[in-house]
């Protein structure tokens, strides 16, 4: 918990925050609509007797009362899949329509890809990409699992992602679910913060600002990017978005979802923000009993 | 005529006469099969393109792509060609088996289980065809709200119908031979239920 003493200062109720940050977090599912509507799915775990609790800000996430969520027969058929709370939040703000073309730039296991198939009626085309081939077969198995037709696997480094294996050039969204230092998964994972350092933060930070403005620069004008990262670090999320504002042509938005969370930061150690950044938003452990995240949503602007 | 490179997705062609790669199946094939063995309407899949990457491997994709393209994968696999029978994908049975009309096994709650597992079993009350069939089951139905079996209500709207046959679920591809059911559920999709 030692790394999480420098968030002291923006954190309201900061004890009330390591608590819930040292109490494990239960499972949750997001019904994959792909393969059954919500109905359907909460009759099968009715019928199995598998308890549930709906999350109020969206029905196709549910809290499951097993501790095997794995061996349910909605999960062998695909109706559910094993994604925590927070993480079915950046799909959601992203907000991809039938038959655009989306690109989602850090994909691996697949969780977010599938979940934006599934906002799509898989109808149109998410490019799900991974830079590390270890983790493509995880995207690949559980995109198939999910019956995802819509989605279409690629390997390479998203900071220099080239548009040339398709047959269009430019994508209507893009989600930059960047590689972060992962403050945010204590709960699930109690070792998240053992190789904790200033360096790797710094170090992650570039990689995230390198990949964030591909995502920019590969989206039509008038286009969406959310940028979300599962950690508390300013360096990670507002100064990246910050460096975005900064080279690219684009613009911080406002949206709605209705999980408790606190705004995004205008200042950091000294170094001021965008005012716009207060509409990204942080969730912190406490406020929804989940793990924490950070969201930003972006429009490409003209040049 | 050239050969297959299993580097790379080719789009399938059309039809029998457009083909340019050896023993590559058509669109047409495909759509056929499906609707010849498992009663899965044509119509079913006028929203989707049919592609091979590998030999024989056939891939069913909704998105956008030129052929021939050189990426990890698109949409799902569906069906092996190239062999004396084609053997459709566990994964393409749970997405679009509820299509399905013909060569569909239904289990009991117990058989189910076996067959996730993995697991093979002699079924004897089969009497219909051998070879893959889609093996399926009945679930979230109550006692109370068990599905009328066909026949019983002639009276049955088809809205009725189709909630009805909403209550099958299919669970993958089995291999039927001499009174037995092999289940083909991969190793990574088999589950302990």
């Amino acid at each position: 918990m030692e790394p999480l003493g420098r968030y002291r200062p923006i954190i309201d109720d900061f004890e009330a925050f390591l608590e819930a940050c040292r109490r494990p977090l239960g499972n949750a599912v997001r019904i994959n609509t792909i393969a059954a509507s919500v109905e359907r799915t909460l009759e099968v775990l009715d019928s199995e007797g598998v308890a549930y609790e709906q999350a109020d800000w969206n029905p196709r996430v549910l809290r499951l009362e097993t501790d095997s969520p794995g061996s349910t027969w909605t999960s062998f058929h695909g109706m559910t899949h094993g994604q925590e709370e927070v993480s079915a939040v950046p799909p959601v703000v992203l907000d991809p329509q039938p038959g655009e073309r989306v690109w989602d730039a850090c994909a691996a296991p697949g969780g977010k890809a599938t979940q934006l198939a599934a906002l799509m009626d898989d109808r149109g085309t998410v490019v799900a990409n991974d830079s590390n081939l270890g983790r493509i077969s995880a995207l690949r198995f559980n995109a198939e699992r999910l019956g995802a037709t819509s989605l279409a696997v690629t390997n390479a480094d998203a900071r220099n992602y080239s548009m040339k294996p398709f047959s269009f050039d430019a994508f209507d969204r893009a989600l930059v679910d960047a590689p972060c230092s992962c403050e945010g998964t204590i709960r699930k994972n109690p070792d998240a913060l053992d190789d904790w350092s200033e360096g790797y933060v710094d170090s992650v930070s570039g990689i995230q600002k390198g990949i964030l403005r591909r995502a920019i620069q590969t989206t039509r004008e008038g286009g969406h990017i959310v940028y979300s990262t599962c950690t508390f670090a300013p360096e990670e999320n507002e100064a990246v978005v910050q460096h975005a504002l900064d080279e690219e042509n684009c613009r911080v938005v406002e949206f709605d979802v209705g999980l408790e969370h606190s705004p995004g930061l205008t200042e950091w150690d000294d170094r001021r923000f965008d005012d716009s950044l207060e509409q990204a938003i942080r969730i912190y452990p406490h406020q929804n009993d989940t793990g924490g995240f950070f969201v930003a949503k972006l429009e490409v602007t003209a040049e | 005529m050239s050969d297959n490179d299993g580097q790379r997705f080719d789009r399938l062609p059309e039809t029998n006469a457009e083909r340019s790669v050896e023993g590559r199946a058509s669109r047409a094939e495909v759509i056929d099969y499906f609707e010849d063995r498992f009663g899965i309407p044509s119509e079913t899949f006028a929203d989707y393109t049919f592609w091979e990457k590998g030999a024989g491997k056939i891939w069913i994709y909704a998105g956008e792509a030129p052929t021939p393209i050189e990426i990890e994968a698109i949409g799902m696999t569906c069906l092996r060609t190239r062999q004396e029978h084609w053997k459709p994908t566990t994964d393409f049975v749970q997405r679009f088996g509820h299509h399905a009309t013909d060569c569909v096994i239904e289990l009991e709650r117990e058989h189910a289980r076996a067959f996730a597992a993995g697991e093979d079993q002699a079924l004897e009350w089969w009497d219909g065809d051998w070879g893959y069939l889609i093996a399926a089951h009945e679930v979230g139905v109550g006692p109370e709200g068990r599905a009328v079996r066909d026949g019983e209500n002639a009276e049955r709207s088809p809205q009725e119908e189709g909630v009805e046959r909403g209550q099958l679920e299919a669970l993958g591809v089995g291999l039927y031979v001499h009174g037995e059911l092999r289940s083909m559920v991969p190793k990574g999709r088999q589950r302990d239920l």
